[in-house]
């Protein structure tokens, strides 16, 4: 076993992450009471260090530890995604957690924590680093869902999760020893070079093909493996529901687009069609039961389903162009999506939780510019020129086509259309309706910042897309 | 190719074989005298008081047992990497402090938080 400097050098982000974690919990320690903010602007400063070294590393690929661990464009772009929603989340928690009066240091550890999970999973290149991976980042989500302690539904939310999470996990690890058994390596790149030599598809692989899409497909929540996400997400602290409804879900993806376009791209006839339909169910299944959802964080579990579904559309078309439309996709959904939770928080005070949809009634009336955030954030989820949105799902839909699955763009069209309704609902009763009671905005800092930040991105990529398209493409892994 | 895993299926079904008729034999003949003494859950070796699914049973167990698999896991480790350590040289050396320090984040949590206060 040799040492090689390279391997501490490149990973020098996730070791980064990991270190400042351990030593904010030391710090916390000895930090009282009503200090525990400084946990949170410490977090993002180690963010935002873990940042630059990520930006400084970024090369076209070098492999460390054996090849289990690969540094190149495909993983920067997805470390800068999960650096910007952990980054956003924080600034949203700050004021957020003190109003649920659950403020504690081990809350942004966490968060470290499952981020330090998500970047080796961007990174990983054998299947069992991207097992370690996903295990801290869940193992940490799942404590975080529980949050608040003396809420039932905050601990049975975190309750379902562990169970549901701990059973994929099972499923995952069962399609990875069944991988391993038939081809004799975890390694990704020697997974497909063993497959293109056998040439006959084993009955074997059938099944660990199925078993790893089940796995994966509990991570982002695609129907059938999605029945935990409405409760987690309504359970959980509105702030930790927008940072697992987006960086979990881009871990997932950059996992997802790895295994099945990289290892498994030999066999690939054998699981296009069963991906396809999976996303058909899943975008027809999140939109259509969001429609009749009274509460807006299970509204947006179900829309969150939904934009699964288009985004493994993605992964059907496969290709430069596919990997690149999921990639920007998982960016913009990135923006909108911390947008929309965080202007929930925004007018989450007092004893007014904001989390029934009949609570906007009026809100223009009462408060312009948060009436307005709603507005932008909601369109681009609904993907509604000129927002992020439509970008993302233009470029997943122009992917289909490319590659001949028109119907399948059809339908996703249809479902978008369908997806529009519930979107739109709220934009209706914020600017249509007479404010029924008083909005307090809980402004901080903090939160005004992590809102600038979204809603700038949420119109830079409407606006200016081929620059990120291109970055994007110029990050992909040779799949 | 299949058949040179038959002495695995043949030991499979005698393992099988045996425990159920161990079990069966043992339905069968054993005496059976049931007083409150022994239809009584085991907590311990202590009397139980209350019912233990009300809830109110002391966590103290549970963070006692997490603590142990902590040190548990890193006995595992060390043991092997005592054994090789003239091979791997001073690099595994430095590493395993490393992991150590890790660990002891750990327990310096915990210990501060009071988990290992038995109130």
């Amino acid at each position: 076993m040799n040492f090689n400097i390279v391997n501490v050098i490149f990973s020098m982000p996730e070791i980064i992450v990991l270190a400042g974690a351990c030593l904010l919990i030391l710090l916390d320690l000895v930090l009282y009471k009503n200090q525990k903010g400084i946990i949170g602007y410490l977090s993002l400063l180690i963010i935002l260090i873990a940042g630059a070294g990520t930006l400084i590393l970024s090369s076209p690929s070098v492999e460390i530890f054996d090849r289990m661990f690969v540094v190149d464009g495909y993983s920067t772009f997805f470390k800068m995604i999960f650096y910007l929603s952990t980054f956003l989340a924080v600034l949203l928690s700050i004021n957020y957690i003190k109003i649920e009066g659950v403020e504690y240091g081990e809350y942004y550890i966490l968060m470290l924590f499952a981020m330090s999970g998500m970047m080796v999973m961007a990174s990983s290149i054998d299947l069992l680093s991207i097992y370690v991976g996903l295990e801290l980042m869940a193992l940490s989500i799942y404590i975080l869902t529980g949050f608040k302690q003396y809420n039932g539904r905050s601990n049975e939310a975190a309750m379902k999760y562990v169970i549901l999470g701990a059973f994929s996990s099972g499923i995952l690890l069962y399609g990875i020893s069944l991988v391993y058994g038939l081809t004799g390596t975890t390694q990704l790149a020697d997974i497909a070079g063993i497959l293109k030599q056998q040439g006959n598809l084993d009955i074997g692989l059938v099944l660990a093909i199925i078993f790893l899409i089940a796995g994966f497909g509990f991570k982002v929540a695609a129907v059938p493996f999605h029945m935990w996400a409405p409760d987690v997400y309504e359970g959980a602290p509105t702030s930790i529901t927008a940072f697992m409804s987006v960086g979990p879900k881009a871990a997932s993806f950059a996992v997802i687009l790895r295994v099945f376009l990289e290892a498994l791209q030999p066999v690939s006839a054998s699981w296009t069609t069963l991906i396809a339909i999976l996303s058909v169910v899943t975008m027809a299944t999140g939109s259509i039961i969001a429609l009749s959802q009274t509460n807006i964080k299970r509204m947006l579990a179900y829309s969150s389903i939904a934009h699964a579904g288009y985004a493994l559309l993605g992964l059907v078309a496969g290709g430069a162009d596919g990997i690149a439309s999921v990639m920007l996709y998982m960016l913009i959904y990135a923006f909108m999506n911390m947008g929309i939770f965080g202007t929930i928080i925004l007018l989450r005070k007092g004893d007014f939780k904001a989390e029934d949809i009949e609570d906007y009634t009026g809100l223009a009336k009462v408060n312009r510019g948060a009436a307005f955030l709603m507005l932008i954030f909601l369109f681009s989820l609904a993907g509604i020129p000129p927002t992020a949105g439509f970008i993302g799902k233009f470029y997943i839909f122009m992917s289909l086509i490319k590659t001949g699955y028109v119907s399948l763009a059809i339908i996703a069209v249809i479902m978008s259309v369908i997806s529009a309704y519930f979107y739109i609902r709220i934009v209706m009763l914020i600017y249509m309706k007479e404010p029924v009671r008083e909005f307090d905005l809980a402004r901080s800092p903090a939160n005004s910042l992590a809102l600038i930040i979204a809603v700038i991105g949420t119109i830079i990529i409407g606006i200016l897309p081929a620059w990120f398209l291109e970055m994007a493409k110029s990050a992909i892994f040779p799949g | 190719m299949l058949l040179t895993y038959l002495p695995v299926l043949i030991i499979s079904g005698f393992v099988i074989f045996i425990a159920t008729f161990v079990f069966i034999i043992n339905s069968i003949v054993s005496p059976k005298k049931p007083s409150s003494e022994k239809l009584s859950p085991w907590e311990c070796g202590m009397e139980p008081i209350g019912e233990a699914s009300s809830g109110h049973f002391k966590i103290h167990f549970f963070i006692i047992a997490i603590l142990f698999i902590v040190f548990d896991v890193e006995t595992l480790f060390l043991f092997p990497w005592a054994v090789v350590l003239r091979d791997i040289g001073m690099v595994a050396f430095v590493e395993m402090f490393i992991f150590i320090a890790i660990l002891a984040v750990g327990l310096i949590y915990a210990w501060k938080k009071g988990a290992l206060e038995w109130v």
